[in-house]
């Protein structure tokens, strides 16, 4: 059974207090508990946080299931979002999307069987001057060649 | 003021200075004097001014900002000042620059528009993918609060005003200002029907404002240099300068600051710096994805002004160029931003979310060499029948870019249909759709 660690409990708590409506915590509570669940939300995580912010699970349900940064599904230690919007499309997205699933043996979407690497689309970035490009967790890595990119994921342990 | 290669560098005057992004860095640069100016000044005094500059929303509406402020009630009630930084418009990147690289810049004429409009809470909405841009406002905005800029009886003026940043979580549709209302209240970011306005019923049912991050920072020059002096840039109905992001196939993508009017043909050959040997322009998208698409000899006419483009049946919007090359086929261009309108319909209203999932798949299985010649009107009237039926305009956004690519590359989807492979690649694509 899930449960949120003392400190991310803090966090939510802290979090509740900060915005004049209550509800308006719940974003920021879902963050705490994707990343207290190895990255990914489930029935149990929703159930935690309900718990802890006195809001319905159907509610924080609806919220999680609309946003695409929380994750459905167990995700790899280093989540690869290719963009694959159109200004990236003109300058090889599809290419290296290819590449990377090819040379990480992956699907779209599946954690590589060492449990490092998941690889999904990613719609606009809002990094199209420097396409294409990916996001790996939280920082960007832009003007990529299929090779680069490749590159930099092989540094990644 | 600073030329550099015909660009206009007004508000991106010091961004080549990284302590341009640090509070001493910018107070050495001239920030911070102009709170203190406005805060000298009525608050109704700065609205005027504000009005009289023409200045226009910078996030891709293009409404004046002076008369938006306009529409809050005159009374005390409390309000909020919403800085729209959820840029998602495929294209644009220009907020993500300005954020970066000049933090305190939008937190000043944030304070300052606070003042303006008597709002003592504003909070700046960022995507969540802008992990950077929320971490340096993070610092930013603590740097301030020590300076004496934000919190209570702001440089001894009487003024209170505390600043917080929401991050969102991944919806293109939060970009609407009533579907980022209704993320900040920590629901879905689906729209709401308007009127009432944010104006007079936004966050929390109170009276808010909702500004782009560029139009923000303007305020801040349109106080220092007044509204006379911030006309002499730009046309007469479209003032000042603007940030265009540039991205696609030429040889110099980036953001580029110029005066409003510039050429488009200038943007692409003098900034941009044109094309890879060989290859030549077929196409741009001048706003943003929901811009209708010109031709090569159109763009070639154009100027990058609100009234120009409008003239010309497309929009500047949020200012995002994507410039498309002859080694590209149109059918996988609009089959792409099909799949995002699909992708980012909030579903809220049927003639979108059917809409968009319609035209996605018809493009789609043209791409994948599976169409009819009758799916090309298809489109068209699927389209036809998405545009001023729902909440908010991600309908109609979906529904130009088809309407002006079917109509202007007409020929490119008859050859995919009757040959089954594209004119310009020679092949079909499978046809994926990974929601």
């Amino acid at each position: 059974m899930f449960e949120l660690s003392s400190e991310g409990k803090q966090q939510v708590l802290n979090e509740l207090k900060r915005y004049e409506a209550k509800e308006s915590a719940v974003l920021p509570a879902l963050y705490i508990g994707q990343r207290e669940n190895k990255g990914f939300i489930n029935a149990e995580v929703i159930r935690a946080l309900s718990n802890v912010m006195g809001i319905p699970e159907s509610h924080i349900n609806e919220v999680f299931t609309f946003y695409s940064m929380y994750n459905k599904t167990p995700i790899g230690k280093y989540h690869v979002q290719v963009c694959r919007t159109l200004s990236c499309m003109l300058n090889g997205a599809k290419e290296l999307t290819h590449h990377l699933c090819k040379e990480l043996n992956v699907k779209l979407g599946d954690v590589s069987s060492d449990g490092r690497f998941t690889v999904t689309e990613a719609e606009c970035l809002g990094s199209c001057g420097t396409a294409p490009m990916m996001q790996i967790n939280d920082k960007y890595y832009e003007n990529l060649t299929p090779e680069s990119a490749m590159n930099l994921l092989r540094g990644m342990k | 003021m600073q030329q550099t290669s015909s660009e206009t560098k007004y508000l991106t005057e010091f961004y080549h200075l990284p302590e341009f992004k640090g509070l001493e860095g910018y107070k050495k640069n001239g920030g911070y004097v102009d709170l203190e100016k406005a805060l000298k000044m009525q608050p109704q005094q700065i609205i005027d001014e504000v009005k009289t500059s023409g200045l226009r929303g910078r996030g891709g509406a293009g409404f004046s900002t002076g008369m938006k402020w306009g529409f809050l009630p005159k009374n005390d009630e409390p309000r909020y000042l919403l800085c729209n930084a959820d840029e998602g418009e495929p294209g644009t990147f220009k907020d993500r620059m300005m954020m970066e690289k000049a933090p305190h810049q939008l937190i000043e004429g944030m304070i300052i528009s606070g003042y303006a409009i008597n709002s003592k809470k504003s909070y700046i909405y960022v995507r969540g993918e802008y992990d950077e841009s929320i971490n340096t406002l993070a610092t930013a905005i603590q740097e301030a609060y020590k300076a004496g800029y934000l919190g209570k009886n702001i440089l001894g003026s009487g003024f209170d005003h505390d600043m917080d940043i929401y991050r969102g979580a991944g919806a293109y549709i939060c970009g609407e200002e009533t579907g980022m209302i209704s993320s900040l209240e920590g629901l879905k970011g689906q729209p709401k029907l308007k009127p009432p306005f944010p104006a007079v019923q936004g966050y929390l049912r109170k009276p808010t404002i909702v500004n782009n991050v560029e139009t923000l920072a303007v305020v801040k020059y349109v106080i220092r240099d007044g509204a006379a002096a911030y006309k002499k840039y730009g046309t007469e109905k479209s003032t000042g300068t603007k940030l265009f992001s540039l991205s696609g196939n030429v040889t110099k993508p980036g953001n580029y600051e110029v005066p409003l009017g510039y050429p488009l043909k200038d943007m692409v050959y003098t900034l941009g710096g044109g094309f890879k040997p060989g290859r030549k322009l077929k196409a741009v998208i001048p706003g943003g994805s929901s811009a209708p698409v010109m031709t090569a000899e159109e763009a070639m006419k154009a100027t990058l002004d609100y009234e120009c483009l409008a003239q010309m049946g497309t929009m500047l919007g949020s200012g995002a160029i994507i410039v498309i090359d002859d080694n590209q086929c149109m059918v996988e261009c609009l089959a792409n931003l099909m799949h995002f309108y699909h992708h980012e319909s909030c579903g809220q209203c049927t003639p979108c979310r059917e809409g968009t999932g319609w035209l996605d798949k018809i493009v789609h299985s043209i791409l994948a060499g599976k169409g009819r010649m009758q799916d090309i009107e298809l489109l068209i009237k699927v389209a036809d029948n998405m545009k001023g039926k729902t909440i908010c305009a991600l309908s109609d956004a979906a529904a130009l870019p088809v309407l002006s690519f079917v109509t202007k590359f007409r020929e490119e989807f008859e050859y995919f249909v009757r040959e089954g492979k594209s004119k310009v690649k020679g092949v079909a694509y499978v046809a994926h759709n990974s929601h």
